[in-house]
């Protein structure tokens, strides 16, 4: 319904650039798709993509990148959370053409080359995750936290998360592995126990 | 027949010892494939096009435009002309097209015109319902009146608890890819084994053309068993689109408008008893809505059944809104909510502490001792003799401090299924079965339940689910999985596990029936000295696999699982009588529960249902737009859910203990999601001394019910 029903109004302003589609008496028409890089993990990558098109979408749709999720896309859930420029950031929020130039980490990197990430392990031990549809999103806003919280109190952690939804009801287990993670990393040990890592 | 009989609580090796989830690293490194997540060649997407009205008929519907716009493979219209609509957010026509945004701007260029109709849609109110109340007849045992006018006190009060959406992280939808006779159908689903068959017959096709894939999905809680016409004109856009995947996945706006809701429920209620706190007589009128088709009878008094003297008049009510789909314990809430607050209040009235007046009142219970059992463990749990005090007495400031107890009951036996165990000559062994992971760690105990049974390790299982071409097993609802799996899986190895005695019994110069699996080899019972190791065993297959088969059959479960848990819940609260913030400091719950597979997963089911309803108790509500008729907060800003500060301390006692486990294995996901509303809500009233009638209990509704009317927001 959203979108469809009642955006028609907001998307007149990308009327007049160049380029406009053939179509060009529907006012709802953006611009066409035009070439950008993304620095993706560490990797540029190339791709044309519509300028409104979201981050989050872009990478789920045009790079196989699904580890984030499409929940409430309108920055309120988390589910999408990455991390752009060393900031936590919500990918249904940033629009791709924006995110050119910037480092865009996101949960595959959390697992690339081999090495796991001990936040990963701490979830599996805890069991901080149900349908698990969240819980990338709930990585990555605990990775960022830790990043810049090394050594969080268990209120620290509540805070710290407050950005992230979860509908099963994880957040017992979520508090749990976010301070086991935070030892393992101060202590430069890797998490034990992850049964299948 | 072989034993099939779970092996003693002593000697159990991996059943019942905590085992991390085996999906927990897919899930954990976003690696895990949800249907949402499917990405196919050339695959285009779905919208839908809905309807912004309540009621309507739609006088003319013209897609000609839409068809010439850029990228767009297929548009298809199923509302036409004259079709009366009854709800906002009712599908009227389905794009396909390149993108997702391409496929929006041609749903936009659908031109359609309504014939606008009146509309009703909130249902509190229900002298306003009119025609639109269709009351249940009333029901009566005893004589109410006389009981009424003889007892010692009468509490009587209004209770409401509203619409909620089931909020599934991961929307309603699929992806299908339907060329020629086969289809590749990816949803997202409570039901692997049923889902095709449903979409074969809405689609008019045989369902063995249709192959379901599904290793992961993101929630469910009730509102995920059929195909929907979601599934068949995602199928007809994919066929229209030339055999081309197409992905179609509600948005989050139309996922909390039509995809599902649990029912309201409102009543009056007087309970009336004795000094002593004896309930002698229940009257209650009570009234719900479920959507369009009315639906919603919450089953009162709930779990007192027993109440000599009762009077029952309930209507279930029609408004112009998405229809309501079974919701994690359905009915179980309202009625709990329901019942304990009127319990509760009757309490208050004789100045009685509740607990004493549930146990007063027990053997009008189906299960009385059990009950007592977990009222004194809940209370022990929650220091209720120290924190415990007479409604409204909270001491002087402005933080109240409360406590309110609620009882559950839920069946759980296992549905049917089967379960197909291979073991394979260089020693491996498979596990197939078409059931699915909801993310209540089904995967997780069926490895479990294998690996004992094999004496083996959950590692040496390979588990294959998620796919209709594996044995049949039921849909997860009603908590019926645990127990159909794992006693099918509990039957397939047993059985596979005989043929690989058959098979080794002469290199072990024993009679087959003398042998046993323990600790990766086969050896004669008791005796290690006469063995081999698990992998010399499978060697004596030569080239042929193992291949057995288990069913569990509900009339006939042979003692591997039963129904009927009961639970109590006590809530500990803080509340800010100056803000009106209710904030959660403790939930204790006694789970019931009978053999657990998994400890770490059980307990994380109990978790989920109690902090799902912690959302319910403090900030979920669906609000509609009497005017307007539409959804006020179909988005995730004003839909609330609560985020991980607000849920307080939970602690969680599995009843674990022989006698529970002699029962067999019984579904928790339910029970554990039934009591915490009804608790929290009597938590807040012993702490502000007065009944806040209506859930959730959000600052609007606290301070409502301390300051009066004049707080009242103005309702419909």
């Amino acid at each position: 319904m959203q979108g469809v029903g009642t955006g028609a109004g907001a998307v007149g302003i990308l009327a007049n650039t160049e380029e406009s589609q053939a179509q060009s008496n529907v006012s709802a028409m953006g611009p066409a798709a035009v070439p950008i890089t993304l620095n993706v993990n560490g990797k540029p990558m190339k791709l044309n993509v519509e300028p409104r098109e979201t981050l989050l979408d872009t990478l789920r749709d045009k790079l196989d990148h699904t580890g984030a999720k499409r929940v409430c896309d309108r920055g309120t859930c988390g589910a999408c959370t990455m991390i752009v420029d060393n900031k936590v950031q919500y990918g249904c929020t940033i629009l791709a053409i924006d995110a050119q130039g910037k480092q865009i980490q996101t949960i595959e990197s959390l697992t690339a080359n081999g090495k796991v990430h001990p936040i990963i392990p701490a979830f599996v031990n805890n069991d901080a995750q149900q349908c698990g549809y969240c819980t990338p999103g709930f990585v990555m806003a605990s990775k960022g936290f830790l990043d810049k919280n090394p050594n969080p109190t268990y209120e620290q952690v509540k805070e710290g998360l407050g950005g992230n939804l979860c509908r099963c009801g994880t957040y017992v287990g979520i508090r749990k592995a976010v301070l086991e993670a935070a030892q393992a990393l101060r202590s430069g040990k890797s998490v034990k126990g992850a049964n299948n890592a | 027949m072989p034993n099939y009989s779970w092996p003693p609580m002593d000697q159990r090796k991996v059943i019942g010892k905590p085992h991390s989830r085996l999906d927990g690293f897919a899930k954990s490194s976003g690696r895990a494939k949800y249907p949402s997540d499917v990405n196919r060649p050339g695959m285009v997407y779905g919208i839908i096009l809905t309807s912004p009205h309540a009621h309507c008929t739609i006088k003319s519907i013209d897609a000609s435009d839409a068809k010439k716009m850029p990228g767009v493979t297929a548009i298809r219209v199923t509302a036409q002309a004259g079709t009366e609509i009854q709800w906002a957010g009712a599908e009227l026509a389905w794009v396909a097209a390149d993108t997702e945004p391409r496929a929006r701007d041609a749903a936009r260029a659908i031109k359609v015109e309504y014939n606008v109709l009146p509309h009703f849609v909130t249902e509190e109110k229900k002298a306003k319902a009119g025609t639109r109340a269709k009351p249940a007849g009333e029901q009566t045992t005893g004589d109410v009146d006389e009981a009424i006018k003889a007892a010692d006190a009468v509490a009587e009060g209004y209770y409401a608890i509203p619409v909620l959406t089931h909020s599934c992280l991961e929307p309603h939808g699929q992806v299908i890819e339907w060329k020629g006779d086969k289809m590749e159908y990816w949803p997202s689903s409570q039901a692997v084994s049923t889902v095709a068959g449903d979409l074969a017959q809405q689609l008019k096709i045989p369902a063995s053309q249709i192959h379901v894939s599904m290793d992961y999905m993101g929630g469910g809680f009730g509102s995920k068993f059929p195909s929907d016409i979601w599934g068949a004109e995602c199928a007809n856009l994919s066929k229209d689109s030339g055999g081309k995947a197409v992905k179609l996945f509600l948005d989050r706006a139309t996922e909390l408008t039509i995809a599902g809701v649990r029912p309201s429920a409102y009543a009056n209620i007087k309970v009336a008893g004795k000094k002593d706190g004896t309930i002698t007589a229940w009257q209650s009128e009570s009234w719900a809505t479920g959507g369009f088709t009315g639906g919603g009878m919450p089953p009162i008094p709930y779990i007192f059944t027993g109440i000599p003297n009762r009077r029952l008049n309930h209507a279930a009510i029609s408004i112009n809104a998405g229809g309501a789909r079974a919701w994690r314990a359905p009915n179980h809430q309202q009625a709990c909510f329901l019942t304990f607050s009127a319990i509760e209040d009757f309490a208050a009235k004789i100045q009685m502490d509740p607990a004493e007046v549930l146990i007063k009142n027990i053997s009008f219970t189906a299960r009385a001792p059990l009950y007592e059992r977990q009222i004194r463990k809940a209370q022990d749990m929650a220091d209720w003799k120290k924190l415990w005090h007479q409604r409204g007495d909270s001491g002087k400031g402005h933080i109240k401090r409360g406590l309110g107890i609620a009882m559950s009951t839920w069946g759980g036996a296992g549905h049917p299924s089967e379960c197909r165990i291979k073991i394979n000559p260089d020693g491996s062994v498979e596990l197939e079965q078409g059931t699915q992971d909801l993310g209540v760690g089904t995967r997780t105990v069926v490895a479990m339940v294998a690996a004992e049974s094999l004496g083996l390790t959950v590692a040496d299982i390979k588990v294959n689910i998620g796919d209709n071409s594996y044995p049949v097993s039921g849909p997860s609802g009603g908590s019926t999985t645990v127990g159909g799996v794992s006693s099918s899986t509990r039957k397939a190895s047993v059985n596979a596990l005989e043929e690989l005695f058959a098979k080794v019994a002469p290199a072990l110069n024993a009679d087959p029936a003398n042998l046993e699996a323990v600790g990766g080899k086969i050896q004669v019972k008791g005796d290690p000295s006469k063995s081999m190791t698990w992998k010399a065993a499978c060697q004596k297959l030569g080239v042929s696999s193992i291949s057995a088969t288990g069913k569990n059959d509900p009339k006939n479960p042979m003692g591997l699982n039963t129904q009927g848990a009961g639970g109590v819940q006590i809530a500990d609260v803080s509340v800010d009588t100056e803000t009106g913030i209710v904030k959660m400091n403790k939930m204790v719950a006694v789970a019931d529960c009978g053999l657990v597979v998994n400890p770490k997963t059980a307990e994380s089911q109990v978790y989920g249902g109690i902090i799902m309803n912690i959302c319910g108790a403090l900030m979920e509500e669906r609000v509609m737009d009497a005017t307007l008729g539409r959804v006020l907060n179909a988005d995730m800003e004003f839909y609330k859910l609560a985020g991980i500060k607000d849920i307080g301390e939970i602690v969680v006692h599995m009843d674990v203990h022989p006698d529970n486990d002699k029962r067999g294995v019984i579904g928790l996901g339910e029970p554990s999601a039934i009591s915490t509303i009804a608790a929290i809500s009597n938590a807040v009233a012993n702490a502000i001394g007065v009944r806040v009638s209506r859930v959730p209990l959000s600052p609007d509704h606290v301070l409502t019910a301390l300051y009066g009317k004049n707080m009242e927001r103005s309702r419909a």
